[in-house]
């Protein structure tokens, strides 16, 4: 699902439950999203794996 | 020392080992500033005046019969009402909780109980610390003592009110995106969120595990010590050593940490710097390449979690929420399992930029909070020409540091123009070493 997929099925959802409020949260939330999944250390399964494992480290 | 001369934890506890003033004495004192105080600032959801008085009772008399504790015996502290007092409510300043008495201490309740502490009460915060203004609670805002327009900050807003107002002498708070530390810094104090794990979290009403931190506030470094090894359970609590700061190394994150600043924080923060560099410390500039990247981050880890522990409440009584709080969660219901994935893999990569950025340094030296104390009912804070949204500023520069867990600690750093506390912020690797080196931080900024 992309994120304009995902907003807009949020929003629709949102209105059938009465929350019109959370209109523009979404619309943030879905914003702060496009940047999540923007970032390079998502993996592309199509591509070089990365050199460093999805582990945590401290 | 008298009992109108409210100090720190430190001073306190030597007078009361001598036994130049009784723990009943500065019990009362404390409660007598909360009867005249707290109706105008609101730091308290309870006060257990009656069994204070029994425990400063209690602690008088085991001192006088040598049976001294420790640093913390006697000394009236508050818990931040999200975290258990076993036979009194833990509201978390929500109307969901309204009813519950809790049947046990927390960890962090039984260590300090076992300590001798004396709790004079527990205090206001930020519904379910969903917030860092303290001004969504269920028993209204908390008020800045030195402000009244203004918010103390929060979550844990009526932690850091209570100390400054001569309430107690230190609280216990919690930081899951920086409700410790950016409290303390818009209110003047010392505020610690320990390495994460470190402190139990049991018996505290939980926001996200993933960020959740317990952790004091109070007047000093070294009261943060003691407060932190009685927490963490560590044997006999001392006060730190004293460290000289010359040969210090602290790197100053750049960028996304010091673009956007308030004027005056930014003037104190480089004023502070210059004072560190006279006093023999090397500071020197690193790189946390991903650091803008950590407000998204945050958003998709902590919110999926408390969306967790609320999915129940929010279903049965959504209308017990107050109205932000509400929608906070309900927006965090439609985050996806893969985003968080996602978020978490980001944190992985944050905490490495820091541990390298910590590699052959004592800390990284930062600003806590990048505005002064922000007028109640703002949505957004002028800095420059540019209006930022008070969440989203005030949360900036500590939530990088739980997402990494690293410790954490603000110091007083000046005030401003109109009086208004500037805090800085030392992040390390390891909360003992923190502490020490924030000691000889604390001794070159309060010379000034």
């Amino acid at each position: 699902m992309t994120i304009d997929e995902w907003l807009q099925n949020a929003l629709q959802d949102a209105d059938r439950r009465n929350l019109p409020a959370l209109r523009p949260l979404l619309e943030g939330l879905a914003t702060s999203t496009k940047t999540l999944r923007a970032a390079d250390w998502n993996l592309d399964l199509s591509g070089e794996l990365p050199e460093t494992p999805p582990t945590h480290v401290r | 020392m008298s009992a109108d001369l409210l100090g720190t934890v430190a001073e306190l506890s030597r007078a009361l080992q001598s036994r130049s003033i009784t723990s009943a004495a500065v019990t009362e004192r404390c409660l007598e500033q909360i009867a005249g105080r707290d109706p105008s600032i609101n730091a308290f959801i309870t006060v257990l005046a009656d069994q204070a008085r029994e425990q400063a009772r209690a602690a008088d008399q085991e001192i006088a019969a040598g049976r001294y504790r420790g640093p913390l015996h006697g000394v009236p502290i508050s818990l931040k009402d999200l975290i258990d007092l076993r036979g009194t409510p833990t509201s978390a300043a929500s109307r969901v909780r309204r009813g519950h008495v809790a049947a046990h201490d927390a960890v962090v309740s039984t260590r300090l109980r076992a300590a001798g502490a004396v709790f004079v009460g527990k205090t206001n915060l930020h519904e379910f610390a969903l917030g860092t203004t303290n001004e969504d609670s269920a028993y209204g805002p908390v008020h800045h003592p030195l402000d009244p327009t203004r918010s103390p900050g929060g979550s844990s807003g009526g932690s850091a009110a209570a100390i400054v107002a001569d309430m107690c002498y230190a609280s216990i708070g919690s930081d899951t995106g920086g409700s410790i530390r950016i409290p303390a810094a818009a209110c003047g104090l010392v505020g610690l969120k320990p390495a994460f794990g470190e402190i139990p979290i049991d018996g505290v009403v939980p926001l996200s595990s993933t960020l959740d931190h317990v952790g004091p506030l109070c007047r000093s470094v070294d009261d943060a010590a003691l407060l932190h090894q009685t927490l963490a359970g560590m044997p006999n609590p001392s006060p730190l050593k004293p460290r000289d700061l010359s040969g210090l190394r602290f790197g100053i994150p750049r960028g996304y940490f010091l673009d956007v600043l308030d004027p005056e924080i930014a003037a104190r923060f480089n004023e502070a710097c210059t004072r560190l560099t006279t006093a023999g410390a090397i500071l020197d500039d690193v790189a946390i390449p991903h650091a803008a990247d950590a407000p998204t981050i945050y958003v998709h880890i902590a919110l999926p979690e408390a969306a967790a522990f609320h999915a129940t409440t929010l279903e049965s009584q959504p209308e017990e929420y107050t109205p932000n709080v509400r929608l906070r969660l309900e927006m965090a219901r439609y985050i996806l399992g893969e985003d968080y994935v996602r978020a978490m893999r980001g944190r992985d990569v944050l905490i490495r930029e820091v541990n390298t950025a910590l590699h052959g340094r004592d800390g990284l030296l930062l600003p806590t909070l990048p505005v002064p104390a922000v007028k109640l009912g703002a949505v957004n804070v002028s800095i420059g020409t540019a209006e930022q949204p008070v969440r989203a500023v005030t949360l900036r520069l500590t939530q990088p540091f739980n997402i990494t867990g690293h410790p954490a600690i603000t110091m007083p750093c000046g005030r401003t123009h109109d009086g208004l506390p500037a805090g800085a912020q030392l992040v390390g690797m390891e909360t003992v070493a923190l502490l020490s080196v924030a000691s000889a931080i604390e001794k070159v900024l309060q010379s000034s």
